[in-house]
Protein backbone atom coordinates (compact mmCIF):
# COMPACT_ATOMS: atom_id res chain seq x y z
CA UNK A 1 0.00 0.00 0.00
CA UNK A 2 1.17 3.47 -0.80
CA UNK A 3 2.53 5.43 2.13
CA UNK A 4 0.44 8.43 3.19
CA UNK A 5 1.66 11.79 1.92
CA UNK A 6 2.33 13.06 5.42
CA UNK A 7 2.93 11.05 8.59
CA UNK A 8 4.19 12.52 11.84
CA UNK A 9 4.67 10.88 15.19
CA UNK A 10 5.27 12.70 18.44
CA UNK A 11 6.58 15.94 16.93
CA UNK A 12 8.01 18.21 19.61
CA UNK A 13 9.53 21.64 19.37
CA UNK A 14 10.42 24.19 22.02
CA UNK A 15 11.94 27.63 21.75
CA UNK A 16 13.70 28.22 25.03
CA UNK A 17 11.15 27.37 27.71
CA UNK A 18 8.17 27.86 25.42
CA UNK A 19 6.83 24.55 24.18
CA UNK A 20 5.34 25.10 20.74
CA UNK A 21 4.66 21.50 19.77
CA UNK A 22 3.99 18.94 22.46
CA UNK A 23 3.73 15.65 20.60
CA UNK A 24 1.84 16.08 17.34
CA UNK A 25 0.65 13.01 15.39
CA UNK A 26 -0.75 13.54 11.91
CA UNK A 27 -1.64 11.42 8.92
CA UNK A 28 -2.60 12.86 5.53
CA UNK A 29 -3.55 10.24 2.94
CA UNK A 30 -2.50 11.00 -0.63
CA UNK A 31 -4.85 13.04 -2.73
CA UNK A 32 -6.68 14.58 0.20
CA UNK A 33 -6.87 17.88 2.01
CA UNK A 34 -5.85 17.90 5.64
CA UNK A 35 -6.73 21.03 7.57
CA UNK A 36 -4.87 22.07 10.70
CA UNK A 37 -7.36 24.16 12.60
CA UNK A 38 -6.45 26.22 15.62
CA UNK A 39 -6.00 29.70 17.06
CA UNK A 40 -2.84 31.79 16.84
CA UNK A 41 0.03 30.19 18.68
CA UNK A 42 -1.44 26.69 18.54
CA UNK A 43 1.60 25.40 16.65
CA UNK A 44 0.18 25.30 13.13
CA UNK A 45 2.92 27.28 11.46
CA UNK A 46 5.68 25.46 13.33
CA UNK A 47 4.23 22.16 12.14
CA UNK A 48 4.25 23.40 8.55
CA UNK A 49 7.80 24.68 8.91
CA UNK A 50 8.96 21.30 10.19
CA UNK A 51 7.18 19.41 7.41
CA UNK A 52 8.65 21.75 4.77
CA UNK A 53 12.20 21.19 6.17
CA UNK A 54 12.67 24.76 7.41
CA UNK A 55 12.79 23.83 11.07
CA UNK A 56 14.23 20.74 12.76
CA UNK A 57 12.00 19.11 15.37
CA UNK A 58 13.42 18.46 18.85
CA UNK A 59 11.84 15.01 18.91
CA UNK A 60 9.53 12.82 16.89
CA UNK A 61 9.51 11.79 13.25
CA UNK A 62 7.97 13.28 10.16
CA UNK A 63 7.77 11.73 6.71
CA UNK A 64 6.57 13.68 3.70
CA UNK A 65 6.02 12.06 0.29
CA UNK A 66 7.76 8.96 1.64
CA UNK A 67 10.93 10.73 2.85
CA UNK A 68 12.13 11.60 6.32
CA UNK A 69 12.32 15.38 6.74
CA UNK A 70 15.47 15.17 8.82
CA UNK A 71 17.43 12.53 6.94
CA UNK A 72 16.38 13.27 3.36
CA UNK A 73 15.40 16.93 3.28
CA UNK A 74 16.41 17.39 -0.36
CA UNK A 75 14.09 14.57 -1.47
CA UNK A 76 11.26 16.10 0.55
CA UNK A 77 11.94 19.51 -1.00
CA UNK A 78 11.71 18.06 -4.50
CA UNK A 79 8.19 16.85 -3.73
CA UNK A 80 6.67 19.85 -1.95
CA UNK A 81 5.77 23.51 -2.32
CA UNK A 82 5.24 25.97 0.48
CA UNK A 83 3.03 29.02 0.48
CA UNK A 84 3.44 30.90 3.71
CA UNK A 85 1.39 33.57 5.39
CA UNK A 86 3.16 36.34 3.53
CA UNK A 87 3.69 36.42 -0.21
CA UNK A 88 7.26 35.23 -0.76
CA UNK A 89 7.90 36.79 -4.14
CA UNK A 90 10.58 39.14 -5.42
CA UNK A 91 9.18 42.65 -5.32
CA UNK A 92 11.64 44.05 -7.86
CA UNK A 93 11.03 41.41 -10.49
CA UNK A 94 7.91 41.18 -12.63
CA UNK A 95 5.31 38.49 -12.07
CA UNK A 96 6.53 36.66 -15.15
CA UNK A 97 10.17 36.86 -14.01
CA UNK A 98 9.24 35.43 -10.62
CA UNK A 99 7.56 32.48 -12.30
CA UNK A 100 10.39 31.88 -14.76
CA UNK A 101 12.84 31.90 -11.85
CA UNK A 102 10.69 29.33 -10.06
CA UNK A 103 10.56 27.25 -13.23
CA UNK A 104 14.35 27.33 -13.51
CA UNK A 105 14.79 26.30 -9.89
CA UNK A 106 12.26 23.50 -10.39
CA UNK A 107 14.49 22.27 -13.26
CA UNK A 108 11.81 22.47 -15.89
CA UNK A 109 13.15 21.95 -19.41
CA UNK A 110 14.49 25.18 -20.90
CA UNK A 111 11.83 25.18 -23.60
CA UNK A 112 9.07 24.97 -20.96
CA UNK A 113 10.16 27.88 -18.74
CA UNK A 114 8.15 30.60 -20.47
CA UNK A 115 5.14 28.49 -21.40
CA UNK A 116 4.80 27.14 -17.87
CA UNK A 117 4.97 30.70 -16.52
CA UNK A 118 2.38 31.86 -19.04
CA UNK A 119 -0.01 29.05 -18.08
CA UNK A 120 0.20 30.00 -14.42
CA UNK A 121 -0.30 33.71 -15.17
CA UNK A 122 -3.40 32.77 -17.12
CA UNK A 123 -4.72 30.40 -14.45
CA UNK A 124 -4.38 33.07 -11.78
CA UNK A 125 -5.67 35.91 -13.92
CA UNK A 126 -2.37 37.78 -13.86
CA UNK A 127 -1.59 37.86 -17.58
CA UNK A 128 -2.27 41.61 -17.84
CA UNK A 129 0.11 42.31 -14.96
CA UNK A 130 2.77 39.85 -16.11
CA UNK A 131 5.31 42.49 -17.14
CA UNK A 132 4.80 44.75 -14.13
CA UNK A 133 7.10 44.68 -11.10
CA UNK A 134 5.45 42.84 -8.22
CA UNK A 135 5.93 45.92 -6.04
CA UNK A 136 3.04 47.48 -7.98
CA UNK A 137 0.72 44.53 -7.26
CA UNK A 138 -2.16 44.59 -4.79
CA UNK A 139 -2.07 42.26 -1.80
CA UNK A 140 -4.45 39.83 -3.44
CA UNK A 141 -2.40 39.74 -6.65
CA UNK A 142 0.75 39.01 -4.67
CA UNK A 143 -0.92 36.11 -2.91
CA UNK A 144 -2.13 34.74 -6.23
CA UNK A 145 1.34 35.01 -7.70
CA UNK A 146 2.76 33.33 -4.61
CA UNK A 147 0.41 30.38 -5.06
CA UNK A 148 1.19 30.29 -8.78
CA UNK A 149 4.90 30.01 -7.96
CA UNK A 150 4.09 27.12 -5.62
CA UNK A 151 1.99 25.26 -8.16
CA UNK A 152 4.34 25.74 -11.09
CA UNK A 153 6.58 22.90 -9.94
CA UNK A 154 3.50 20.60 -9.70
CA UNK A 155 4.25 19.42 -6.17
CA UNK A 156 3.04 16.15 -4.69
CA UNK A 157 2.37 17.88 -1.40
CA UNK A 158 1.31 21.51 -1.13
CA UNK A 159 1.55 23.38 2.19
CA UNK A 160 -0.70 26.38 2.58
CA UNK A 161 -0.17 28.33 5.78
CA UNK A 162 -3.28 30.44 6.41
CA UNK A 163 -3.76 30.97 2.68
CA UNK A 164 -6.88 33.14 2.92
CA UNK A 165 -6.03 35.37 5.89
CA UNK A 166 -6.54 38.92 4.68
CA UNK A 167 -8.11 37.97 1.35
CA UNK A 168 -11.40 39.41 0.18
CA UNK A 169 -14.23 36.90 -0.26
CA UNK A 170 -13.88 36.73 -4.03
CA UNK A 171 -10.16 35.96 -3.90
CA UNK A 172 -10.83 33.45 -1.14
CA UNK A 173 -13.37 31.59 -3.24
CA UNK A 174 -11.01 31.58 -6.21
CA UNK A 175 -8.26 30.15 -4.04
CA UNK A 176 -10.56 27.47 -2.72
CA UNK A 177 -11.41 26.51 -6.29
CA UNK A 178 -7.74 26.15 -7.16
CA UNK A 179 -7.11 24.02 -4.09
CA UNK A 180 -9.93 21.69 -5.17
CA UNK A 181 -8.44 21.47 -8.68
CA UNK A 182 -5.01 20.63 -7.31
CA UNK A 183 -6.41 17.84 -5.17
CA UNK A 184 -8.53 16.53 -8.01
CA UNK A 185 -5.34 16.35 -10.06
CA UNK A 186 -3.86 14.06 -7.42
CA UNK A 187 -1.85 16.28 -5.07
CA UNK A 188 -2.12 16.35 -1.30
CA UNK A 189 -2.76 19.62 0.49
CA UNK A 190 -2.06 20.49 4.09
CA UNK A 191 -3.59 23.80 4.99
CA UNK A 192 -3.66 25.69 8.25
CA UNK A 193 -6.55 27.90 9.09
CA UNK A 194 -8.29 29.68 11.93
CA UNK A 195 -11.63 29.42 10.19
CA UNK A 196 -13.94 26.52 10.78
CA UNK A 197 -15.86 27.25 7.58
CA UNK A 198 -12.68 27.06 5.53
CA UNK A 199 -11.71 23.71 7.02
CA UNK A 200 -15.26 22.53 6.47
CA UNK A 201 -15.30 23.77 2.89
CA UNK A 202 -12.06 22.17 1.78
CA UNK A 203 -10.82 19.46 4.07
CA UNK A 204 -11.33 15.73 3.98
CA UNK A 205 -9.89 15.54 7.46
CA UNK A 206 -9.62 18.21 10.11
CA UNK A 207 -7.07 18.14 12.90
CA UNK A 208 -7.74 20.64 15.67
CA UNK A 209 -4.63 21.80 17.48
CA UNK A 210 -4.33 23.79 20.67
CA UNK A 211 -1.21 24.60 22.70
CA UNK A 212 0.90 22.28 20.56
CA UNK A 213 -1.36 19.25 20.96
CA UNK A 214 -3.94 17.59 18.74
CA UNK A 215 -7.28 17.87 20.52
CA UNK A 216 -9.48 16.45 17.77
CA UNK A 217 -8.90 14.52 14.57
CA UNK A 218 -11.62 13.42 12.23
CA UNK A 219 -13.68 14.21 9.19
CA UNK A 220 -15.14 17.65 8.80
CA UNK A 221 -18.59 16.14 9.24
CA UNK A 222 -17.64 14.50 12.51
CA UNK A 223 -16.18 17.73 13.79
CA UNK A 224 -19.28 19.61 12.80
CA UNK A 225 -21.56 17.20 14.54
CA UNK A 226 -19.45 17.65 17.65
CA UNK A 227 -19.69 21.40 17.29
CA UNK A 228 -23.38 21.62 16.64
CA UNK A 229 -25.41 23.13 13.90
CA UNK A 230 -26.07 26.54 12.55
CA UNK A 231 -28.54 28.81 14.31
CA UNK A 232 -30.91 31.50 13.17
CA UNK A 233 -30.30 34.46 15.43
CA UNK A 234 -33.08 36.94 15.85
CA UNK A 235 -32.94 40.32 17.58
CA UNK A 236 -36.34 41.72 18.46
CA UNK A 237 -37.19 45.40 18.63
CA UNK A 238 -37.57 45.16 22.40
CA UNK A 239 -33.93 44.10 22.66
CA UNK A 240 -34.44 40.41 23.35
CA UNK A 241 -32.49 37.92 21.32
CA UNK A 242 -33.33 34.41 20.27
CA UNK A 243 -31.05 31.72 18.97
CA UNK A 244 -32.87 29.01 17.03
CA UNK A 245 -31.02 25.83 15.98
CA UNK A 246 -31.43 24.97 12.31
CA UNK A 247 -30.19 22.29 9.95
CA UNK A 248 -29.40 25.08 7.52
CA UNK A 249 -31.81 24.01 4.78
CA UNK A 250 -33.95 26.62 3.03
CA UNK A 251 -37.12 24.97 4.26
CA UNK A 252 -35.98 24.94 7.86
CA UNK A 253 -34.83 28.55 7.83
CA UNK A 254 -38.10 29.59 6.19
CA UNK A 255 -40.07 27.73 8.84
CA UNK A 256 -38.14 29.37 11.68
CA UNK A 257 -38.52 32.81 10.16
CA UNK A 258 -42.23 32.13 9.71
CA UNK A 259 -42.42 31.43 13.42
CA UNK A 260 -40.86 34.72 14.40
CA UNK A 261 -42.43 36.86 11.70
CA UNK A 262 -45.40 38.03 13.84
CA UNK A 263 -42.91 39.45 16.33
CA UNK A 264 -41.23 42.79 15.80
CA UNK A 265 -37.94 41.55 14.28
CA UNK A 266 -35.23 44.20 14.19
CA UNK A 267 -32.49 42.03 12.73
CA UNK A 268 -31.85 38.39 11.86
CA UNK A 269 -29.12 36.28 10.43
CA UNK A 270 -27.95 32.72 10.01
CA UNK A 271 -24.93 32.08 12.17
CA UNK A 272 -22.65 29.18 11.31
CA UNK A 273 -20.38 27.66 13.96
CA UNK A 274 -16.99 29.29 14.38
CA UNK A 275 -13.68 28.08 15.66
CA UNK A 276 -14.81 29.37 19.05
CA UNK A 277 -17.81 27.06 18.99
CA UNK A 278 -15.59 24.15 18.04
CA UNK A 279 -13.24 24.89 20.91
CA UNK A 280 -16.10 25.30 23.29
CA UNK A 281 -17.43 21.92 22.21
CA UNK A 282 -14.06 20.17 22.31
CA UNK A 283 -12.38 21.73 25.33
CA UNK A 284 -15.14 23.47 27.22
CA UNK A 285 -13.18 26.70 26.75
CA UNK A 286 -13.16 29.31 24.02
CA UNK A 287 -10.17 29.46 21.71
CA UNK A 288 -7.51 31.68 23.21
CA UNK A 289 -4.25 32.53 21.54
CA UNK A 290 -1.26 31.66 23.66
CA UNK A 291 0.29 34.75 25.24
CA UNK A 292 3.43 34.48 23.13
CA UNK A 293 1.44 34.91 19.93
CA UNK A 294 2.21 38.20 18.20
CA UNK A 295 -1.37 39.14 17.40
CA UNK A 296 -4.55 39.13 19.45
CA UNK A 297 -6.74 36.11 18.89
CA UNK A 298 -8.79 36.84 15.83
CA UNK A 299 -11.06 33.94 16.55
CA UNK A 300 -11.88 35.17 20.00
CA UNK A 301 -12.19 38.82 19.15
CA UNK A 302 -15.88 38.93 18.40
CA UNK A 303 -18.88 36.63 18.73
CA UNK A 304 -18.91 35.99 15.02
CA UNK A 305 -15.37 36.17 13.78
CA UNK A 306 -16.58 36.10 10.19
CA UNK A 307 -19.78 37.08 8.50
CA UNK A 308 -21.74 33.89 8.12
CA UNK A 309 -21.96 32.78 4.51
CA UNK A 310 -25.50 33.38 3.42
CA UNK A 311 -27.92 30.60 4.06
CA UNK A 312 -27.12 26.95 4.07
CA UNK A 313 -23.61 27.14 2.64
CA UNK A 314 -22.33 24.58 5.07
CA UNK A 315 -24.62 21.88 3.78
CA UNK A 316 -24.61 22.43 0.06
CA UNK A 317 -21.08 21.44 -0.78
CA UNK A 318 -20.06 18.08 -2.24
CA UNK B 1 -11.30 27.83 -18.66
CA UNK B 2 -7.69 26.96 -19.13
CA UNK B 3 -6.59 23.42 -18.73
CA UNK B 4 -3.34 23.59 -16.87
CA UNK B 5 -1.74 20.35 -15.81
CA UNK B 6 -1.64 20.48 -12.01
CA UNK B 7 -1.02 16.77 -11.51
CA UNK B 8 2.01 15.99 -9.35
CA UNK B 9 5.27 15.57 -11.22
CA UNK B 10 7.07 12.29 -10.78
CA UNK B 11 9.97 12.83 -8.41
CA UNK B 12 13.13 13.78 -10.28
CA UNK B 13 16.46 12.13 -9.57
CA UNK B 14 18.37 13.74 -6.71
CA UNK B 15 19.99 16.90 -8.06
CA UNK B 16 23.60 16.60 -9.20
CA UNK B 17 26.44 19.13 -9.48
CA UNK B 18 25.20 20.26 -12.89
CA UNK B 19 21.79 21.08 -11.42
CA UNK B 20 23.47 22.99 -8.61
CA UNK B 21 25.43 25.02 -11.14
CA UNK B 22 22.23 25.81 -13.03
CA UNK B 23 20.53 26.87 -9.80
CA UNK B 24 23.36 29.23 -8.87
CA UNK B 25 23.22 30.67 -12.40
CA UNK B 26 19.50 31.28 -11.90
CA UNK B 27 20.18 33.11 -8.63
CA UNK B 28 22.89 35.21 -10.31
CA UNK B 29 20.40 36.10 -13.05
CA UNK B 30 17.87 37.11 -10.42
CA UNK B 31 20.32 39.39 -8.61
CA UNK B 32 21.50 41.00 -11.86
CA UNK B 33 17.90 41.73 -12.84
CA UNK B 34 17.29 43.22 -9.42
CA UNK B 35 20.29 45.49 -9.94
CA UNK B 36 18.88 46.82 -13.20
CA UNK B 37 15.66 47.71 -11.32
CA UNK B 38 17.59 49.71 -8.74
CA UNK B 39 19.39 52.16 -10.98
CA UNK B 40 18.96 54.87 -8.34
CA UNK B 41 21.15 52.82 -6.01
CA UNK B 42 23.76 52.44 -8.74
CA UNK B 43 23.56 56.14 -9.52
CA UNK B 44 24.15 57.00 -5.86
CA UNK B 45 27.10 54.60 -5.80
CA UNK B 46 28.65 56.69 -8.59
CA UNK B 47 27.49 60.19 -7.66
CA UNK B 48 28.71 60.03 -4.09
CA UNK B 49 32.34 59.16 -4.92
CA UNK B 50 32.39 61.60 -7.84
CA UNK B 51 31.27 64.43 -5.56
CA UNK B 52 33.88 63.45 -2.98
CA UNK B 53 36.49 63.31 -5.75
CA UNK B 54 35.66 66.84 -6.86
CA UNK B 55 35.61 68.00 -3.24
CA UNK B 56 38.99 66.49 -2.50
CA UNK B 57 40.63 67.65 -5.71
CA UNK B 58 39.28 71.20 -5.93
CA UNK B 59 38.49 72.14 -2.32
CA UNK B 60 40.85 70.27 0.01
CA UNK B 61 43.49 69.20 -2.46
CA UNK B 62 45.36 72.49 -2.58
CA UNK B 63 45.95 72.33 1.18
CA UNK B 64 47.09 68.71 1.26
CA UNK B 65 50.66 67.93 0.45
CA UNK B 66 51.01 64.31 -0.59
CA UNK B 67 54.35 64.55 -2.33
CA UNK B 68 52.72 64.44 -5.77
CA UNK B 69 49.79 65.91 -7.67
CA UNK B 70 46.96 65.40 -5.18
CA UNK B 71 44.53 64.19 -7.83
CA UNK B 72 46.90 61.33 -8.62
CA UNK B 73 47.22 60.50 -4.94
CA UNK B 74 43.52 60.56 -4.15
CA UNK B 75 41.95 58.75 -7.13
CA UNK B 76 42.95 55.26 -5.97
CA UNK B 77 41.39 56.13 -2.59
CA UNK B 78 38.20 57.32 -4.27
CA UNK B 79 38.06 54.12 -6.31
CA UNK B 80 38.23 52.10 -3.09
CA UNK B 81 35.56 54.25 -1.49
CA UNK B 82 33.33 53.58 -4.50
CA UNK B 83 34.02 49.87 -4.27
CA UNK B 84 33.42 49.73 -0.53
CA UNK B 85 30.15 51.61 -0.70
CA UNK B 86 28.93 49.57 -3.66
CA UNK B 87 29.86 46.30 -1.97
CA UNK B 88 28.10 47.24 1.24
CA UNK B 89 24.74 47.55 -0.51
CA UNK B 90 24.74 43.74 -0.73
CA UNK B 91 23.92 43.76 2.99
CA UNK B 92 20.64 45.52 2.17
CA UNK B 93 19.80 42.98 -0.54
CA UNK B 94 20.37 40.03 1.78
CA UNK B 95 18.48 41.60 4.67
CA UNK B 96 15.47 42.38 2.51
CA UNK B 97 15.45 38.83 1.09
CA UNK B 98 15.42 37.42 4.60
CA UNK B 99 12.75 39.88 5.65
CA UNK B 100 10.15 39.08 3.01
CA UNK B 101 10.04 35.30 3.26
CA UNK B 102 11.46 34.54 -0.17
CA UNK B 103 14.44 32.83 1.44
CA UNK B 104 12.06 30.44 3.20
CA UNK B 105 10.65 29.56 -0.17
CA UNK B 106 14.14 28.91 -1.59
CA UNK B 107 14.99 26.87 1.49
CA UNK B 108 11.99 24.65 0.88
CA UNK B 109 13.20 23.93 -2.66
CA UNK B 110 15.83 21.32 -3.60
CA UNK B 111 18.42 23.95 -4.49
CA UNK B 112 21.77 24.96 -2.94
CA UNK B 113 20.33 27.82 -0.96
CA UNK B 114 23.58 29.74 -0.41
CA UNK B 115 23.32 30.29 -4.17
CA UNK B 116 21.07 33.22 -3.20
CA UNK B 117 24.12 34.82 -1.58
CA UNK B 118 26.41 33.94 -4.48
CA UNK B 119 23.90 35.68 -6.74
CA UNK B 120 24.10 38.87 -4.69
CA UNK B 121 27.91 38.71 -4.64
CA UNK B 122 28.24 38.28 -8.41
CA UNK B 123 25.77 41.11 -9.00
CA UNK B 124 27.79 43.29 -6.62
CA UNK B 125 30.96 42.60 -8.63
CA UNK B 126 29.18 43.56 -11.87
CA UNK B 127 27.64 46.71 -10.35
CA UNK B 128 31.02 47.75 -9.01
CA UNK B 129 32.70 47.18 -12.37
CA UNK B 130 30.25 49.69 -13.85
CA UNK B 131 30.57 52.27 -11.07
CA UNK B 132 34.38 51.94 -10.94
CA UNK B 133 34.59 52.50 -14.70
CA UNK B 134 32.45 55.63 -14.41
CA UNK B 135 34.44 57.02 -11.48
CA UNK B 136 37.77 56.36 -13.22
CA UNK B 137 36.35 58.06 -16.33
CA UNK B 138 35.53 61.20 -14.34
CA UNK B 139 38.95 61.02 -12.65
CA UNK B 140 40.67 61.05 -16.04
CA UNK B 141 38.61 64.12 -16.98
CA UNK B 142 39.74 66.05 -13.90
CA UNK B 143 43.41 65.38 -14.51
CA UNK B 144 44.20 61.91 -13.14
CA UNK B 145 47.35 60.89 -15.00
CA UNK B 146 48.25 57.24 -14.48
CA UNK B 147 51.37 55.77 -16.08
CA UNK B 148 50.41 52.09 -15.78
CA UNK B 149 51.06 49.51 -18.49
CA UNK B 150 48.07 47.33 -19.53
CA UNK B 151 49.41 44.60 -17.25
CA UNK B 152 49.57 46.99 -14.30
CA UNK B 153 46.04 48.21 -15.05
CA UNK B 154 44.85 44.61 -14.98
CA UNK B 155 46.66 43.97 -11.70
CA UNK B 156 45.23 47.14 -10.15
CA UNK B 157 41.70 46.29 -11.25
CA UNK B 158 42.24 42.75 -9.99
CA UNK B 159 43.12 44.12 -6.55
CA UNK B 160 40.01 46.34 -6.62
CA UNK B 161 37.89 43.32 -7.61
CA UNK B 162 39.35 41.27 -4.74
CA UNK B 163 38.63 44.17 -2.39
CA UNK B 164 35.01 44.28 -3.63
CA UNK B 165 34.72 40.51 -3.25
CA UNK B 166 36.02 40.62 0.33
CA UNK B 167 33.80 43.51 1.40
CA UNK B 168 30.76 42.05 -0.35
CA UNK B 169 31.05 38.74 1.52
CA UNK B 170 31.43 40.62 4.80
CA UNK B 171 28.39 42.73 3.86
CA UNK B 172 26.42 39.61 3.03
CA UNK B 173 27.31 38.15 6.43
CA UNK B 174 26.19 41.41 8.08
CA UNK B 175 22.99 41.27 6.03
CA UNK B 176 22.14 37.81 7.41
CA UNK B 177 22.20 39.11 10.99
CA UNK B 178 20.75 42.59 10.42
CA UNK B 179 17.27 43.04 11.80
CA UNK B 180 16.07 44.51 8.50
CA UNK B 181 17.07 46.42 5.37
CA UNK B 182 17.25 49.72 7.29
CA UNK B 183 19.69 48.30 9.83
CA UNK B 184 21.71 46.79 7.00
CA UNK B 185 21.90 50.11 5.18
CA UNK B 186 23.41 51.69 8.30
CA UNK B 187 26.32 49.35 7.75
CA UNK B 188 27.03 50.93 4.36
CA UNK B 189 27.89 54.18 6.15
CA UNK B 190 30.37 52.40 8.39
CA UNK B 191 32.08 51.01 5.27
CA UNK B 192 32.01 54.48 3.75
CA UNK B 193 34.16 55.79 6.61
CA UNK B 194 36.65 52.93 6.56
CA UNK B 195 38.96 54.53 3.95
CA UNK B 196 39.32 57.80 5.90
CA UNK B 197 41.62 56.30 8.53
CA UNK B 198 43.96 54.77 5.97
CA UNK B 199 46.34 55.86 3.26
CA UNK B 200 43.43 56.32 0.86
CA UNK B 201 43.19 60.13 1.09
CA UNK B 202 46.29 61.32 2.92
CA UNK B 203 49.70 59.76 3.57
CA UNK B 204 49.65 57.80 6.83
CA UNK B 205 52.78 59.50 8.21
CA UNK B 206 50.99 62.85 8.31
CA UNK B 207 48.54 61.55 10.95
CA UNK B 208 48.97 61.75 14.75
CA UNK B 209 50.79 58.65 15.96
CA UNK B 210 47.72 56.83 17.37
CA UNK B 211 45.76 57.27 14.16
CA UNK B 212 48.82 56.41 12.10
CA UNK B 213 49.10 53.10 13.94
CA UNK B 214 45.43 52.32 13.32
CA UNK B 215 45.75 53.38 9.70
CA UNK B 216 48.81 51.23 9.11
CA UNK B 217 46.79 48.21 10.30
CA UNK B 218 43.69 49.18 8.32
CA UNK B 219 43.41 46.69 5.45
CA UNK B 220 42.41 49.58 3.20
CA UNK B 221 45.98 50.96 3.53
CA UNK B 222 47.84 48.14 1.71
CA UNK B 223 45.03 47.95 -0.84
CA UNK B 224 45.23 51.70 -1.51
CA UNK B 225 49.05 51.57 -1.61
CA UNK B 226 48.96 48.65 -4.04
CA UNK B 227 46.45 50.25 -6.40
CA UNK B 228 48.27 53.60 -6.25
CA UNK B 229 51.66 51.94 -6.78
CA UNK B 230 50.44 49.94 -9.75
CA UNK B 231 48.70 52.86 -11.47
CA UNK B 232 51.37 55.51 -10.82
CA UNK B 233 54.46 53.35 -11.17
CA UNK B 234 55.53 53.83 -7.53
CA UNK B 235 57.49 51.27 -5.51
CA UNK B 236 55.09 48.70 -4.04
CA UNK B 237 57.17 47.75 -0.98
CA UNK B 238 55.18 44.56 -0.43
CA UNK B 239 51.83 46.35 -0.52
CA UNK B 240 50.57 44.12 -3.32
CA UNK B 241 51.17 40.90 -1.40
CA UNK B 242 49.68 42.38 1.78
CA UNK B 243 46.63 43.64 -0.12
CA UNK B 244 45.98 40.28 -1.75
CA UNK B 245 46.49 38.42 1.54
CA UNK B 246 44.12 40.74 3.43
CA UNK B 247 41.43 40.57 0.74
CA UNK B 248 41.59 36.80 0.32
CA UNK B 249 41.55 36.33 4.10
CA UNK B 250 38.58 38.65 4.59
CA UNK B 251 36.73 37.14 1.61
CA UNK B 252 37.15 33.60 2.95
CA UNK B 253 36.16 34.61 6.47
CA UNK B 254 33.15 36.53 5.16
CA UNK B 255 32.11 33.63 2.93
CA UNK B 256 32.34 31.11 5.76
CA UNK B 257 30.58 33.39 8.22
CA UNK B 258 27.81 34.24 5.76
CA UNK B 259 27.27 30.56 4.93
CA UNK B 260 27.08 29.56 8.59
CA UNK B 261 24.80 32.43 9.59
CA UNK B 262 22.56 31.91 6.59
CA UNK B 263 22.16 28.18 7.01
CA UNK B 264 21.46 28.17 10.75
CA UNK B 265 17.96 26.90 11.35
CA UNK B 266 15.87 28.25 14.18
Amino acid sequence: MEEPAIVTEGLRKSYGRVTVLDGVDLVAPRGQVLALLGPNGAGKTTTVRILSTLVTPDAGTARVAGFDVRREPQRVRAAISLTGQYAAVDELLTGEENLVLAARLAHLPRARLRSAAAEMLDLFDLTDAARRPVRTYSGGMRRRLDLAVSLLSRPQVLFLDEPTTGLDPRSRNALWAVVRDVVTAGATVLLTTQYLDEADELADRVVVVDHGRVIADGTAAALKSAVGTATVEVALADGTRRSLPTDGSVADVRRLLGDVEPLDVAEWRVRTPTLDDAFLALTGQPAVATPAAPQPALAGASPTSRPAPTGPSTTEQR
Amino acid sequence: MTTVDLSPRPLPDPPGPLDAARDVTAFVGRSLRRSTRQLDTLLLAVMLPVMLLLLFVYVFGGAISAGMEYVDFVVPGIVLLTAGYGAATAAVDVASDLGNGIVDRFRSMPVPVTGVLTGHVVASLVRNAVSTALVVGVALLVGFDPVASPGEWCAALGVVALFVLALTWVSVAIGTVASGPEAASGFTFFILFLPYVSSAFVPVDTMPSVLATIASWNPVTPVADAVRGLLLGLPLDGALGAAVAWCVGIAVAGRLGAGLLFRRTP
